[in-house]
């Protein structure tokens, strides 16, 4: 008796179709559907900033989006974000520094911290608070948050400066 | 010391005092932790429930019929139904003397006594099937009068809740020490203060959930829960299922946040678990948002009306206070919902040497959500009456109130001894925590800087608060009151072929790092490397019966178990290899997984060679010889009934008096937990802490209406500390161990909850004074300072 719609999109890299009620949230059928259970949900109602995942490059709430607006959308989550290795230096930093403890803001935190990453490569402790505001965490009071953002950002501009140095070097020795 | 002699610290590849990170955290970066709603189970249904939109009332009719024939619904089950399952209890405890309750069901009959109380199931194929049936339950209320004001609770003209009861008054304490009245009647100063602590409660980011498979065939019931005691569930699903204890299992795997929410009993949960056993099949039940507001316990709503007597030098000679709180229509079970109160007797004022004191504490019955024990439990209050009292004392005699609080806590070296309420201190340290705190901040630099902005018109404050925290409870806590809640617990460890250890321990893991210290403790106990040692908890059919997490008492307890387990582990496999190689055990040692001789350090064989040959090859053994490669010890506390701790907090803060809005600056903690086993995790929990108990001073308040409606339900609405209102917190250690255990560890989950928000209303307070305004009535909202100031 429920309105479901056939839809088609990118997940982790991979084509998907299902089959979703007009009324689920894409929260709901990564978890359900796809076994996906790193989308974490907290409050549903937007706030909580617990089941951040991307679609189409940007960071949103899974619990706002209905499921069927993913259809012909790129969805990355948690899982493909480790799978790729795009974040590893993020996760060990986390893990390092502590910046976690029950986990459940984590994947979140996370998706929302590589945004910051991608758009602002030395973000200030206070534009790092800013930009995790929406990320709802308990248990750490933040600051290892902090400290782990900035931490991964440090070694990101120094390996960047590397990766310049190297550049710059090699076609000097290649005249030689 | 260990039997050598030696500390632990002293051992070669000590793990301890080590900021190694937990070793079980990386999977939860990589979003493949197991919350309970992550568990798949086959032909799972899922549970809603109907819960009341009223705060009192009867319930005249319930009708089921359209919703039993909605789709996908599996059973509708009122109370009636399911009282015939699960039978109802009441939430008091012996040595909480003329501690009354109700019985309480886990669904309501006929009565329903909060906005929020479950009063029937409905079990469908999906929570969303579950939830359209709920809307078409047809439900006739008979409103009664609601108790919602503590204040009038108890007045002759307000009904009881519960008539059996005669009145509103679950419990009432009163404790006199020393000549008060003489203290007050000579005091060079008296201050006053009444101060109101706000309703609220843990938003635990994952919301309670749990999952009950009762397999008909095999009599069991498995239980998937959010939750900090497993052995505590287990032993009251047996009690009021009328299961044998050996039919019930239950496991807690990851939890997404608990605080103490998830160590109570729920109605809701012990309905999911009911409805599965009447229904056969596996039900599980994962709390919305909403209802977790209105069902979660809350804590805190306490009204302290209190006053200090010091002398022309700041002596403190006397503290008299009275204490009133509303918990809610229930005491909760099996904790009760009296021991809040109780705390702030015990505690306040607890690191001063006054020897007066008067407290009388009265708990009362309400129709709101049910209160219990949440981080911190009572300290928070029993630091603001103490340290607010003491910085209106200070003003009052012109003392600085770093000076002031140096010269009334109890001295580092006049223990052990009792604090005023008759709490045992063992070793505390608040003048070295104090002295340590001052430096850290560099007080009287941070005091110029406010004078000069002061002259700007900028107003700062600083705030101070001394604390002390109960960590490691005895029985004494809950036990002597008969609760079946253990205060003892057990680590098994095994040495497996290859040569690594698993460790089952009984103490469970929230996130705080259960599993990261016990693996840091077994590693060294033991001499295997850290990353061959495996830790298993949460599964009563796994570890040895314990207590869980709860009370700051993983570390102190199952860690000392954990030691003693290790200990025996090692004296068994060195004796078994000393067999073997024919040397003396003693002679021998384990170090980073080898057996190596204990003078020398040189190696003699690997544990996965001694592994190999007593698991595969036993046939080689000398005669007689039957190494016991695992083994069990369990510790619980016998000499103190808490081991306190003690620290202090300072905060740095900024008052807009034009809106109200206050920025913080900086915070700062040191605390004593005796031996710090792992300084990354330690100064995290302090951290964490700190952050909760600013979200109770500043933001989180469980607002009612006149009619008990809860008014906030929602993230959006109710107001939690997050990243761009908090600030850096520094956070340093003074370490007097315990005696009481080898490793002397004393708990540190509390402390930073217990101080910060005294620490951060006295701060305030320091802002506002030029302005002769002051606050005492949490959580300090912009409209409460403007109305302080008089602007609105």
């Amino acid at each position: 008796m429920e309105n479901e719609q056939r839809i088609g999109f990118t997940l982790n890299g991979e084509r998907v179709r299902a089959r979703v009620a007009a009324r689920q949230h894409l929260g709901d059928l990564l978890r359900l559907e796809f076994g996906l259970t790193g989308v974490h949900l907290g409050c549903e109602h937007g706030v909580c900033g617990a089941c951040t995942i991307r679609v189409d490059g940007r960071a949103v709430r899974a619990c706002l989006m209905l499921a069927v607006q993913a259809d012909g959308a790129a969805v990355e989550t948690i899982e493909g974000l480790t799978e790729s290795g795009e974040i590893a230096d993020l996760q060990d930093a986390f893990h390092r520094r502590n910046a976690l403890q029950c986990g459940y803001c984590t994947p979140g935190m996370l998706v929302t911290a590589a945004e910051l990453l991608a758009e602002t490569p030395r973000p200030s402790r206070e534009a790092i608070r800013e930009a995790v505001g929406g990320n709802y965490c308990r248990c750490t009071g933040y600051h290892a948050i902090v400290d782990a953002i900035a931490a991964t950002a440090e070694t990101r501009i120094a390996a960047t400066a590397e990766a310049r140095v190297a550049a710059s070097v090699e076609p000097a020795e290649a005249g030689r | 010391m260990s039997e050598s002699g030696l500390s632990f610290l002293d051992r070669p590849n000590s793990y301890i005092g080590r900021s190694v990170p937990r070793p079980n955290a990386r999977r939860l970066v990589e979003g493949r932790g197991t919350y309970v709603d992550d568990v798949a189970v086959q032909r799972l249904t899922h549970v809603a429930f109907l819960r009341s939109p009223l705060a009192h009332a009867r319930i005249a009719s319930l009708d089921t019929a359209a919703a039993r024939a909605m789709p996908g619904v599996v059973a509708v089950v009122t109370g009636a139904e399911l009282a015939r399952v699960c039978t109802p209890w009441v939430g008091v405890l012996g040595h909480f003397k003329g501690l009354r309750s109700a019985p309480q069901h886990a669904l309501a009959v006929d009565r329903v006594t909060w906005v929020g109380e479950p009063l029937c199931a409905v079990v469908a194929a999906s929570r969303a099937e579950a939830e359209d049936a709920l809307a078409v339950i047809a439900v006739e209320y008979e409103a009664l009068p609601a108790v919602v004001d503590m204040e009038t609770a108890l007045d002759p003209a307000t009904p009881p809740i519960h008539p059996d009861l005669g009145d509103n008054l679950a419990f009432e304490r009163v404790l006199e020490v020393g000549d008060v009245d003489g203290a007050f009647r000579d005091a060079a100063a008296v201050v006053e203060e009444t101060f109101r602590f706000g309703r609220h409660t843990g938003v635990c980011l994952e919301p309670r959930a749990i999952l009950a498979d009762w397999q008909a065939a095999d009599g069991t019931l498995t239980v998937h829960h959010s939750f900090q005691a497993p052995h505590m569930m287990q032993d009251i699903l047996c009690k009021h299922l009328s299961l044998p204890e050996g039919a019930v299992r239950v496991i807690c795997r990851d939890v997404g946040g608990s605080f103490g929410i998830k160590v109570h009993i729920y109605p809701d949960e012990m309905a999911t678990c009911a409805l599965s056993l009447m229904l056969r099949r596996p039900v599980k039940f994962v709390a919305d948002r909403l209802e977790s507001f209105t069902s979660d316990i809350h804590c805190r709503d306490h009204r302290v009306t209190a006053r200090m007597a010091l002398s022309a030098e700041g002596d403190i000679l006397a503290i008299d206070m009275d204490d009133l709180t509303g918990i809610g229509p229930y005491s909760v079970y099996p904790r009760t919902s009296a021991v809040e109160a109780n705390q702030v007797v015990n505690l306040t004022g607890g690191p001063y040497r006054h020897q007066a004191y008067r407290a009388r504490a009265r708990v009362v019955l309400q129709n709101k959500a049910p209160t219990c024990q949440y981080r911190a439990v009572g300290h928070p209050i029993a630091t603001m009456v103490a340290e607010g009292l003491l910085d209106l004392g200070a003003a009052r005699l012109g003392l600085d109130p770093a000076a002031i609080r140096q010269r009334n806590v109890i001295p580092d070296d006049a223990y052990p001894c009792a604090g005023v309420s008759g709490i045992r201190f063992e070793q505390l340290s608040h003048q070295r925590a104090l002295g340590t705190l001052l430096e850290m901040m560099d007080y009287g630099a941070l005091r110029a800087e406010q004078a000069a902005l002061r002259a700007r018109g900028i107003h700062r404050g600083i705030g101070l608060a001394t604390f002390v925290e109960i960590t490691n409870p005895s029985a004494a806590f809950y036990g002597v009151g008969g609760a079946r809640i253990s205060s003892q617990d057990g680590c098994t460890l095994r040495l497996d072929p290859q040569g690594g250890v698993v460790a089952a321990v009984s103490i469970t893991e929230q996130g705080q790092g259960t599993e990261g210290i016990i693996a840091q403790v077994v590693a060294t106990a033991t001499g295997v490397p850290l990353e061959q040692v495996r830790v298993v908890t949460g599964d009563t059919q796994a570890t040895p019966y314990g207590g869980g997490t709860w009370a700051s008492r993983g570390a102190g307890i199952g860690g000392e178990a954990a030691w003693q387990a290790g200990k025996a582990l090692r004296a068994n496999v060195t004796a078994a290899a000393g067999a073997i190689l024919q040397a003396s055990a003693d002679a021998l040692d384990i170090r980073e997984g080898r057996i190596v001789d204990a003078a020398t350090g040189a190696e003699r064989m690997t544990l996965a060679e001694l592994g190999r040959i007593v698991y595969f090859r036993p046939d080689t053994l000398p005669p007689g010889l039957q190494p016991e490669f695992m083994v069990t010890r369990h510790y619980v506390p016998k000499d103190y009934p808490f081991a306190f701790t003690n620290g202090v907090q300072a905060s740095y803060l900024e008052v807009d008096v034009e809106t109200g809005f206050v920025r913080l600056l900086k915070h700062w903690c040191v605390e004593d937990c005796g031996t710090v086993l792992n300084p990354l995790l330690v100064d995290e929990q302090i951290r964490g802490g700190i952050v909760q108990g600013i979200g109770g001073a500043l933001f989180e308040h469980c607002l009612y209406d006149a009619e008990g409606q809860l008014l906030n339900g929602s993230m959006a609405d109710y107001l939690v500390p997050m990243a761009g209102e908090m600030p850096d917190i520094a956070v340093a250690h003074v370490v007097s161990a315990t005696a009481s255990s080898e490793i002397g560890a004393k708990g540190a989950g509390e402390a930073g909850t217990a101080g910060a928000p005294a620490a951060v209303v006295n701060a305030i307070n320091d802002a506002l004074r030029p302005l002769n305004a002051r606050v005492s009535r949490q959580p300090v909202t912009p409209e409460v300072i403007l109305e302080a100031l008089g602007t609105i």
